[in-house]
């Protein structure tokens, strides 16, 4: 005999709302998007969600399942503990409805990182060393799913820090650019001030909630940290240590270079 | 009356996948004020799954290579049913198109001297497609995003296009749709439209294609006057994941079988060395020691069957478990823990090592993977001009999946990617200038906007209706058993009673709830396409009485000869959408230039 699985799944809108029960049979080797798929087909026809590829590829699925930031589409559920299952929108970002949140706060975030700038393409291309970009590579996993902003406590309990904030993965994406061997703008007075780096203080919350397992933390945020440091309180430490692999333009520079 | 707000801009561009980001990019370009609409968020469209690689000859593992033996590669994968100029302008351009995305700040993995790496894949003849690990559609997704979003392009997310608009002299005009958040009806008007929405795989039950991959380009185009050629070639990729069945059809990268995978039945044999087709035969290993000897060096021995084109090797799978030699959930087993380290195998596949391990509980470096055929890419789509991308109707221009001809009646691996930037960005130059020569002021057709916000609004005033999610099963359940990976005419004679039954349902859905981000209603307004369109592969399969490619009727088992000149051409004369009746012929296809079909006798 098939045992039921029981899902609270909270519905409403921007005013309001609450759990709604669902028992359904369970199925072997399901994941909470496909119970989640089963109730719109069966019961709750206008059930929103968002989901795109069911491989956890798309980072579009995220949601809070009893409690803690996942995927839905690679949260299996014999892999839950028994007992209803908890499915809850993200909480840091505004409510559309049921599990969708408006998460633009992250696309206009993602506008204010000043672009890539390469010197020219040579003819035959560039030429850069497996090794010198692994860092970058590891940080350009990110899926954008939003699940460290979703958890980072700087804006998940303060909407008033969001305008003076990029959050952990937009500190990724500074790294990248950062240790890129081939950019050559200068953004980490920009990190500082306008992305508000140092309200970090390190709890490696985003780090755990990571579905591609980018060491948010330790490979991104410590080291821009620093480097922050170096750009305020020593220019020259700074410049000697980056001079050795390639030229970077100053902040004024930056704004002009390579558009 | 409905409300609607509007948008007036030079060009739009619908669908922001690599091939609408690429073109939306070019539009912006050249200065021309360019608006990119997509169904989903920024950055999600189903390129974002692409795997193994994007395929350019740029020589960079095996100096031989060259656009030359690209495009031989890809005319004989597509079974010489391609448009040889698209496929000729598709290998000669993909170098550039590749390198530019480093310039953007793409990450590919390098060589040893520091150029982008490319790995083997199946029917590329030298290791060719660049690549990050397992998961280049990210990369590419993501810095043509960041690209768009530098050039301040403006982006529409979350809005769904119900139908393009035509102005009175049948110049299309722009389009009408929804925002998916609040349900409020939106018009664009455009001096051109660049559709770029991808393929149609969610009308069958097993595929790898994301939700928003149903047809809707391939459809509106239809509707609004386009013809669509050779939409019977539908891909089935070998290698999907078979269970759990929640999971099934989840793509298995070829990059498995290009990294050293081999594929054996239930009685440990590797079958493929039994299914190699005399086309192929020369340039396959006849013995495992001899393939083997391939993985290290592409002259020490010819390739290994596993590597043949992708529908040869559904084909045969397909053929060993119908023969009872299939794995316990109706697969066959893909190994590569007994051929490559643990190591090896979690660098060269991380994704894939992730997807057997959280889904199926499956640790691919100690166990065989279960793998059986999955609904993939659609060949078919709407015919373009290779130089522009324009369609048939004046104002129009579709590339990526969206459009018909690149790849004949079966694309290669890694050439949808290099695809969608070579006429992503040449649908882009085209639509720029034709907004450009066009005069006068763009009015869309006022009846058509009515219209089609009246048919999009219908099911929510009916009480009592069809349920559009048991439709929509009730549809995949139709293609997967009748138009599937083997056809037969009586098959197909039944799928198309069963579609005019199904749409007779489809105009009857009722969904409750409101129009507010509401997935009953959006998937109400996705059925009119996916009909459409299954009803075009079904046509299609019904009138190409042989099997080529991604096409196999069990009835005409060989290649016709005659039907390799020809595309059987789709089109509603008089743009009369869902209600005109579809015809069907078959015109010849572009005859190749004698110095290109020299490229061919050569290597016989
Ligand atoms: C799992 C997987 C792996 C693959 N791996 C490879 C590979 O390694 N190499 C390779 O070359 N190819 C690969 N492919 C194929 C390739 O990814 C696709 O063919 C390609 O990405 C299609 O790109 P596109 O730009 O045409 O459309 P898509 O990326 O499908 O984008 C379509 C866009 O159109 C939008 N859209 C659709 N309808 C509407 C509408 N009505 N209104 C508004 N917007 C709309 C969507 O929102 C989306 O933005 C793979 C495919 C899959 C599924
Ligand atoms: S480590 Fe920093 S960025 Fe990450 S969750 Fe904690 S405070 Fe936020
Ligand atoms: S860094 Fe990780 S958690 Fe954050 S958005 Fe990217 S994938 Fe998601
Ligand atoms: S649906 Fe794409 S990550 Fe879950």
């Amino acid at each position: 005999m098939a045992d039921d699985v029981t899902m609270r799944v909270w519905r409403g809108d921007a005013d309001g709302g609450d759990f709604a029960e669902f028992t359904l049979p369970a199925q072997e080797g399901e994941v909470v998007l496909d119970v989640i798929h089963r109730i719109q087909a069966t019961e709750a026809g206008d059930l929103a969600c968002r989901w795109n590829c069911k491989a956890g590829k798309c980072g579009s699925c995220s949601a809070e399942i009893n409690g803690r930031p996942r995927l839905m589409c690679m949260t299996r559920m014999d892999q839950l503990p028994e007992g209803p299952v908890t499915v809850a929108p993200m909480r840091t970002f505004p409510i559309i409805r049921d599990l969708v949140t408006d998460v633009s706060f992250n696309f206009e975030v993602a506008k204010s990182v000043p672009a890539f700038a390469p010197p020219p393409r040579p003819e035959e291309g560039y030429r850069m060393a497996q090794i010198d970009i692994e860092r970058g590579q590891e940080f350009r996993k990110c899926i954008e799913c939003f699940m460290c902003q979703d958890v980072c406590h700087v804006i998940r309990d303060h909407e008033d820090n969001k305008p003076q904030y990029a959050g952990p993965r937009f500190f990724i994406r500074y790294a990248e650019l950062e240790m890129h061997p081939l950019d050559t703008n200068d953004r980490r007075e920009l990190l500082r001030q306008q992305g508000g780096l140092g309200m970090c203080n390190i709890t490696k919350c985003c780090t755990e909630v990571c579905p591609e397992h980018i060491k948010i933390t330790d490979n991104a945020i410590i080291p821009m940290k620093e480097r922050v440091v170096d750009a305020t309180y020593d220019p020259v430490a700074w410049l000697g240590r980056k001079i050795l692999r390639r030229k970077k333009a100053t902040p004024q520079q930056a704004v002009t270079h390579g558009a | 009356m409905t409300e609607y707000e509007t948008h007036d801009y030079d060009v739009i561009v619908i669908g922001a996948g690599g091939a609408g980001l690429r073109a939306a990019i070019e539009a912006k370009d050249r200065g021309l004020r360019t608006a990119l609409i997509c169904k989903s968020l920024l950055g999600k469209a189903h390129t974002v799954m692409a795997e193994g690689g994007v395929a350019a000859a740029m020589g960079n593992v095996y100096a031989e290579d060259s656009w030359q033996v690209h495009f031989r590669d890809t005319m004989r994968g597509g079974k010489m049913l391609n448009n040889w100029r698209m496929a000729q302008l598709h290998a000669m351009e993909s170098p550039d198109r590749v390198q530019e995305l480093e310039a953007w700040g793409a990450l590919f993995d390098r060589t040893t001297d520091g150029r982008i790496l490319q790995r083997d894949f199946g029917g590329h003849r030298y290791a060719r497609l660049a690549h990050v690990g397992d998961r280049t559609g990210l990369e590419l997704i993501r810095t043509l995003q960041q690209r768009a979003v530098a050039m301040d392009i403006d982006v529409f997310m979350e809005c769904k296009i119900l139908r393009l608009l035509s102005d009175a002299d049948g110049v299309v005009s722009g389009a009408v749709g929804y925002w998916r958040a609040t349900g409020e009806m939106v018009v664009f008007s455009a001096r051109s439209t660049v559709i770029a929405t991808g393929g149609a795989g969610k009308s069958w039950k097993y595929t790898s294609n994301s939700w928003e991959c149903t047809g809707d380009g391939h459809a509106m185009s239809l509707w609004a006057g386009a013809d669509l050629i050779d939409m019977e070639c539908v891909q089935f990729h070998p290698t999907g994941m078979v269970w759990p069945l929640s999971v099934r059809g989840i793509l298995v990268t070829e990059g498995v079988r290009g990294d050293g995978g081999v594929l054996r039945n239930s009685e440990g044999k590797r079958f493929m060395f039994e299914y190699v087709a005399d086309m192929f035969r020369a340039e396959t290993a006849e013995s495992e020691e001899e393939a083997d000897r391939w993985y290290e060096d592409h002259s020490a021995g010819r390739r290994p069957p596993e590597l043949l084109p992708r529908d040869e090797v559904a084909r045969a799978i397909n053929t060993e478990v119908k023969s009872g030699r299939g794995t316990p959930h109706g697969g066959v087993f893909l190994d590569i823990a007994s051929r490559r380290s643990a190591e090896v195998i979690r660098r060269r596949l991380p994704s894939m090592y992730h997807q057997f391990m959280e889904l199926a509980g499956v640790d691919i470096t100690h166990e065989p993977m279960e793998v059986g055929p999955t609904c993939h890419y659609i060949m078919g789509g709407v015919r373009v001009d290779a130089e522009t991308a324009a369609a048939t109707v004046p104002g129009l221009f579709v590339a990526g999946e969206a459009a018909g001809g690149m790849h004949g009646s079966n694309r290669l691996g890694g050439n949808s990617l290099s695809d969608l930037l070579v006429f992503g960005r040449r649908a882009g130059i085209g639509a720029s200038d034709f907004a450009t020569g066009r005069s006068g002021q763009v009015v869309p057709n006022q009846a058509e906007i009515d219209r089609t916000v009246d048919e999009a609004l219908a099911p929510f005033t009916r009480d009592e209706g069809e349920n559009p999610y048991q439709v929509h099963h009730d549809l995949q359940d139709t293609m997967q058993t009748l138009v599937g990976i083997i056809r037969t005419q009586s098959e197909l004679d039944e799928a198309l009673e069963k579609l005019d039954e199904l749409t007779s349902r489809a105009s009857r859905v009722a969904v409750g709830g409101g129009r507010s981000y509401n997935p009953g209603w959006n998937l109400a307004t996705d059925l009119p396409a996916m009909l459409t369109v299954s009803r075009c592969v079904t046509l299609g399969a019904r009138d190409r009485r042989e099997s080529r490619g991604g096409h196999t009727r069990e009835d005409f088992p060989n290649a016709d000869p005659e039907f390799g000149k020809v595309n059987l051409v789709q089109r509603q004369p008089s743009g009369g959408g869902m209600d005109e009746e579809i015809k069907i012929g078959p015109e010849p296809i572009p005859e190749m230039p004698d110095e290109l079909k020299a490229l061919f006798e050569e290597t016989h």
